[in-house]
C-alpha cells in the first residue's frame, strides 16, 4: 500500500505543476463561436472550421454531407483542384476536410510567417465560402466514393460495423454509414450537394479553433476573415433522441474470412452526460485501458483468443455507442464471445475492485499531460469542447472528476446504461460448421 | 479510398527535423548502450524508446517473423517482474507503453510525465538481459500472433498482395518475407529459438535508448547510468550482407484473393540511403517520390485521378531510410472501367515523363516548401522526433543524417531527378502484381432476443 500512496503524493504533486492550456472564447458578429490557445514555441497554427454537417444531418441521402465536404476543395472562387493544391502546397500548408456522424471539420495547418501564412488563409477562405459544386468534379468524387463503398465490402472489420450501427440506431440518423451505402450515393446530384452547404455551411452553424503561434488580435481577424463571407443562417439543432434497441438481437453474416470479428454493444452515453466519467473510468477497467484491463486479461493474456479485445464509450451529441470488440479464428467465436460476455456481465454485476479502480485512476490522471502534449491533440480537445458546448474548464476539471469517481458509483452507472438485456451482436466470418467442411 | 501505400510507407520513412533551433545530446556508456537526448520543454511529459538492431531482414529461413514474436515475449516477464506486471506498473504510473517490429528494428516506447522516467528506464533495463521465457507463455503468444497474422495479412486483401508481392520482387534479400513470418514458421517456434534470438541481439551494445521531452540531457545519461551501466554486453557478430542479386528483366504476377476492386503495385530496385553509390541519388529520388505523390497537386492525383481519370487513387513511395536497397513503389486502383493494364500504361507514362523531361521550377519549390514546412511541423510530436533519431542510428546512418535533410533536398536538381529516373525507373528491375478480385458471397442472418 505505500506504493500506492506515493503514487497519489505525486500525481497531487504534478496537477499543481501543470496547468491546463488557456482557451479564449468568443464570438464573431455573424455568432459564429471561437475557440483560441495561444502556443508560441513554434511558429505554426491549427485552424479547424468545424461544422453541424455530419452524417447525421443527410436524411434519407446517405452519404451527402460526407460528398458536400470532399468537394470542397475540388474548385472554388477562381480556381480548380490543382490550383488549390498548388495554392497550399507551396507555402507548405497542409489542407484537409473530414467528416464524421455529429460534425464537418475544415482544417489546416500553415506556418505563420505572414505571406505563407496569408496565402494559406486566403484560400481557405475561398474554399469555405465560394466552393464550385461543378458537375465534372462531383462525378469524378462520386465515383471515388462509390469505389470505396465497394472495398468496404472486403473487409470483414467495415462489414461489422456497419451492421453493427444498423442494429443499434434503426431508423435514428446515427444509423448509416458516413460515407453512405451505394444505392443513395449513386442517386445523389450536384444541386443536392448545393442545397446541404447553402443550408448548413452557415455562420451560426460553426465554430472556428485555433490553436498556435497568434497573437489574440491576430485569432481575431482570422477567424473573422474565414466565416465572414458566410450568410449568418441558423443552428442545426432538432436531431432526434436515440430510442434504445427494444431487445438483444444477434446478427451473423457470413463472409470467407480466417477470422470473425465479434462486435458487441448497445446505445450508451453522449457528451454532456452526468454519467460519464463513470462510465470513461469503468470502462477503463473494463476494456478501455491498452495494455492492460479485464478484456485484455480474459481474452487475450489468458486465452490466447485474440490479438485485440477492447471496450470503448463513444460520446457524441445523442448517446453515441458502447461497443465491445474482438477478432478470433472462426472456430474459436463461441468461445470467445462467451469469455466476452461474461467479463462484461461479472463486471456489470460487481464493478471494480479497489485495486482496479485506484490502479486506473492512476494510469488516467497520470497520463493527462499526454493527452494534449502537441498543438495537433490540444487542438482536437479544443474542438470537441467548441463543438460540444462543454465547459471551458472541461481539461482543468478533468483529473478532479476522474478522482471523484467510486467504485459503487460506477457499478450503479453500468448497470443502468449497459443494459445486457439489450445488447446488439454481430459476428462476420466464417460460421463453424461451413468451416469444418 | 485512402492512399494505403503512402500511409504504410510513410510510416516507416521518417520527415526529418534540421538541426537549426533542437540538439541531440548523445553519451555511450561503458557497456556500449548509446544514449541520444532531445529536450523538449514544450510539456511536461516524456518520450522513451530502446531501439534494438534486429528486425525481420536479420532473419533466417525457417524462423522468419521470430523478431516480432519475441517482442511479444517481452512483455511476458523476467525474474524480478513476472509475466504481465511491466504493463501493469507502467500504466499505474500514468504510462503509454508498446513496442513495434520493423524490417530493421525492433523497439519498445513509454510515454509518461517527465518525471517517472526512472520507472521506464528499471523496467527496460531488467528486460533488456533478464528475460524469463516460458513454454505455457509462449503457447498462448503463439495464438495471439497467429491471430495478428489473420487480422493484418491474411483477411486483408491488398496486405495479401503486398505480402505476395515481395516473395517475386526479392531474389534473396531478407526484406524478401514479411516482418510478422511465414504461418508455418510462426507455428513452430520454440523456446529455445527465442532464447537464442534473444541471447545473440538483446544486449547495451545493440541498442540505442533515445529520450525525447522536458528533461535534461545530463540527468538522463545519469539515470541511465543508474539502470543500465550494469548490465553485460554481448560479443555481436556482424550480419552476412545478403546483397540483392541484379534482376535480370520484368517481373509479373497475378493474385487472386476474395476482393471487390482489382488494383496494380509496381516496385523498381533503387538504392536508400544507405546503399546509394552517391547519397544525392537517395535524395534525388525522394524529390522524385514528392514529385508523384507529395500531396494533392503532386502528378498522379493531378494527372491520373482528376486529369484522366483513370484512377481512384494513386500513391508512391520510397524508403530512403531503410538498411538495404529497397523499391520505389507505385499502387493504384482503376476507376470503374478501367484496366489495370490501362493503369500500369499511365503510370509508365508518368515514369517516361520524369526519363525525358526535367521537372518544372514550381514543382522543386513545392517540394522544398514542404520539406522546410514539415521541418517545424513535426517538432510538435516528441514521439515522431525520437522515431526519427531511433531510426536512423538503428539502421546505420547515424542521427545527424536529419539535420542534414532539409540542405540534401534543397541541393537537388531537376537533372538529378531525371537522371535517377533514368538510371533506376527502368523496366528489367521492375516487378509489377495485379490483385484479381474473387467473388466474395455474403450472407446475412439475424436472430432475435438470446
Amino acid at each position: 500500500m505505500r506504493i500506492y500512496l506515493l503514487g497519489f503524493i505525486l500525481l497531487a504533486f504534478s496537477q499543481f505543476a501543470f496547468s491546463a492550456a488557456k482557451i479564449e472564447h468568443w464570438q464573431t458578429p455573424q455568432g459564429t463561436r471561437v475557440y483560441y490557445v495561444h502556443t508560441e514555441d513554434l511558429p505554426m497554427v491549427d485552424i479547424q472550421v468545424v461544422f453541424d454537417a455530419g452524417s447525421s444531418s443527410d436524411g434519407q441521402q446517405f452519404g451527402l454531407a460526407a460528398l458536400t465536404a470532399d468537394l470542397l476543395d475540388t474548385g472554388a472562387g477562381q480556381w480548380n483542384a490543382d490550383e488549390i493544391a498548388q495554392r497550399f502546397e507551396s507555402v507548405g500548408a497542409q489542407f484537409g476536410v473530414s467528416s464524421s456522424i455529429d460534425s464537418a471539420t475544415v482544417s489546416l495547418r500553415t506556418l505563420t510567417d505572414k505571406p505563407l501564412f496569408d496565402k494559406a488563409i486566403e484560400t481557405m477562405q475561398v474554399i469555405l465560402t465560394k466552393p464550385l459544386f461543378n458537375e465534372t468534379d462531383f462525378q469524378r468524387e462520386k465515383n471515388r466514393t462509390l469505389a470505396g463503398l465497394k472495398q468496404q465490402e472486403e473487409s470483414p472489420a467495415e462489414l461489422a460495423s456497419i451492421a453493427f450501427y444498423n442494429a443499434l440506431y434503426g431508423n435514428h440518423p446515427y444509423a448509416h454509414p458516413e460515407s453512405g451505402v451505394i444505392k443513395t450515393v449513386a442517386a445523389l446530384k450536384s444541386s443536392d450537394l448545393r442545397n446541404f452547404y447553402q443550408k448548413y455551411y452557415v455562420a451560426a452553424n460553426a465554430i472556428v479553433v485555433i490553436v498556435g503561434d497568434l497573437t489574440k488580435q491576430q485569432a481575431e481577424q482570422t477567424a473573422e476573415k474565414l466565416v465572414s463571407g458566410l450568410p449568418t443562417g441558423k443552428e442545426r439543432g432538432g436531431l432526434p433522441e436515440v430510442t434504445m434497441p427494444l431487445k438483444s438481437t444477434q446478427q451473423h453474416i457470413e463472409f470467407p474470412s480466417s477470422q470473425t470479428h465479434v462486435l458487441v454493444g448497445l446505445p450508451a452515453t453522449y457528451r454532456k452526460d452526468p454519467d460519464y466519467f463513470d462510465l470513461y473510468v469503468g470502462n477503463h477497467v473494463l476494456g478501455g485501458g491498452s495494455l492492460v484491463s479485464r478484456l485484455f486479461e480474459e481474452v487475450r493474456e489468458k486465452r490466447g483468443l485474440a490479438y485485440s479485445a477492447s471496450s470503448a464509450f463513444i460520446p457524441m451529441l445523442k448517446p453515441g455507442p458502447f461497443i465491445v470488440s474482438l477478432q478470433t479464428r472462426n472456430d474459436q467465436t463461441a468461445q470467445a464471445l462467451q469469455v466476452l460476455n461474461q467479463t462484461l456481465a461479472d463486471f456489470i454485476a460487481k464493478g471494480p475492485t479497489e485495486a482496479e479502480l485506484i490502479a486506473a485512476k492512476k494510469n488516467i490522471t497520470g497520463s493527462f499531460a499526454m493527452r494534449f502534449d502537441t498543438n495537433k491533440e490540444l487542438a482536437g480537445y479544443v474542438a470537441m469542447i467548441g463543438f460540444y458546448d462543454m465547459p471551458l474548464d472541461y481539461l482543468d476539471t478533468f483529473q478532479q472528476k476522474v478522482n471523484q469517481v467510486t467504485a459503487a458509483s460506477i457499478t450503479d452507472a453500468f448497470k443502468r446504461r449497459v443494459n445486457t438485456q439489450l445488447l446488439q451482436t454481430i459476428t462476420v466470418g466464417k460460421s463453424a460448421e461451413k468451416s469444418a467442411k | 479510398m485512402k492512399k494505403r501505400l503512402l500511409c504504410t510507407i510513410l510510416l516507416c520513412l521518417p520527415v526529418f527535423t534540421s538541426s537549426a533551433e533542437t540538439k541531440v545530446f548523445e553519451h555511450t556508456l561503458a557497456n556500449g548502450l548509446k544514449v541520444l537526448v532531445k529536450e523538449d520543454h514544450r510539456s511536461p511529459v516524456v518520450v522513451s524508446q530502446v531501439w534494438y538492431k534486429v528486425g525481420s531482414s536479420y532473419e533466417p529461413g525457417g524462423i522468419t517473423g521470430i523478431s516480432h514474436m519475441l517482442e511479444h515475449m517481452m512483455f511476458k516477464g523476467t525474474d524480478k517482474h513476472p509475466a504481465g506486471e511491466f504493463s501493469r506498473i507502467i500504466a499505474e504510473n500514468g504510462g503509454d507503453e508498446n513496442a513495434f517490429t520493423g524490417q530493421d528494428y525492433t523497439a519498445y516506447f513509454q510515454t509518461m510525465e517527465a518525471s517517472r522516467l526512472a520507472v521506464s528506464f528499471e523496467l527496460e533495463a531488467d528486460r533488456m538481459r533478464n528475460l524469463h521465457l516460458l513454454p505455457e507463455e509462449l503457447k498462448k503468444e503463439l495464438q495471439v500472433v497467429t491471430e495478428e497474422r489473420r487480422m493484418r495479412t491474411d483477411d486483408n486483401p491488398q496486405a495479401k498482395m503486398q505480402e505476395q508481392f515481395m516473395t517475386m520482387a526479392y531474389s534473396n534479400s531478407p526484406y524478401k518475407h514479411p516482418v510478422i513470418g511465414w504461418p508455418a514458421d510462426i507455428a513452430n517456434y520454440k523456446v529455445e529459438d527465442l532464447q537464442a534470438w534473444y541471447q545473440r541481439w538483446y544486449a547495451p551494445n545493440n541498442a540505442t535508448l533515445v529520450v525525447v521531452g522536458d528533461v535534461h540531457a545530463k540527468d538522463v545519461f545519469e539515470l541511465a547510468e543508474k539502470y543500465f551501466g550494469a548490465l553485460k554486453p554481448s560479443d555481436i557478430k556482424p550480419l552476412k550482407p545478403q546483397t540483392e542479386i541484379d534482376q535480370l528483366g520484368a517481373r509479373k504476377m497475378t493474385v487472386k484473393v476474395p476482393a471487390k476492386l482489382p488494383s496494380i503495385l509496381m516496385g523498381y530496385k533503387v538504392p536508400a540511403l544507405k546503399t546509394a553509390a552517391n547519397e544525392w541519388e537517395a535524395y534525388a529520388l525522394e524529390v522524385l517520390a514528392g514529385v508523384l505523390d507529395g500531396g494533392s497537386s503532386a502528378r498522379l492525383t493531378s494527372q491520373l485521378v482528376r486529369g484522366k481519370q483513370i484512377a481512384v487513387s494513386a500513391g508512391a513511395g520510397y524508403g530512403l531510410t531503410s538498411r538495404m536497397s529497397n523499391l520505389f513503389e507505385l499502387e493504384a486502383t482503376p476507376a470503374e472501367g478501367k484496366t489495370v493494364l490501362e493503369l500500369e500504361a499511365a503510370l509508365k507514362d508518368e515514369i517516361r515523363k520524369l526519363q525525358e523531361n526535367l521537372i518544372s521550377s514550381e514543382e522543386l519549390q513545392r517540394i522544398k516548401a514542404q520539406v522546410l514546412a514539415s521541418d517545424i511541423y513535426q517538432r510538435d510530436s516528441n514521439f515522431y522526433q525520437a522515431m526519427q533519431i531511433g531510426t536512423l542510428e538503428t539502421v546505420g546512418l547515424g542521427w545527424q543524417k536529419a539535420d542534414e535533410y532539409v540542405a540534401k533536398i534543397n541541393q537537388v536538381t531537376a537533372e538529378q531527378v531525371r537522371d535517377v529516373a533514368r538510371k533506376y525507373l527502368v523496366d528489367d528491375h521492375l516487378s509489377i502484381a495485379y490483385l484479381e478480385p474473387q467473388t466474395i458471397n455474403t450472407t446475412a442472418e439475424k436472430k432475435g432476443a438470446k
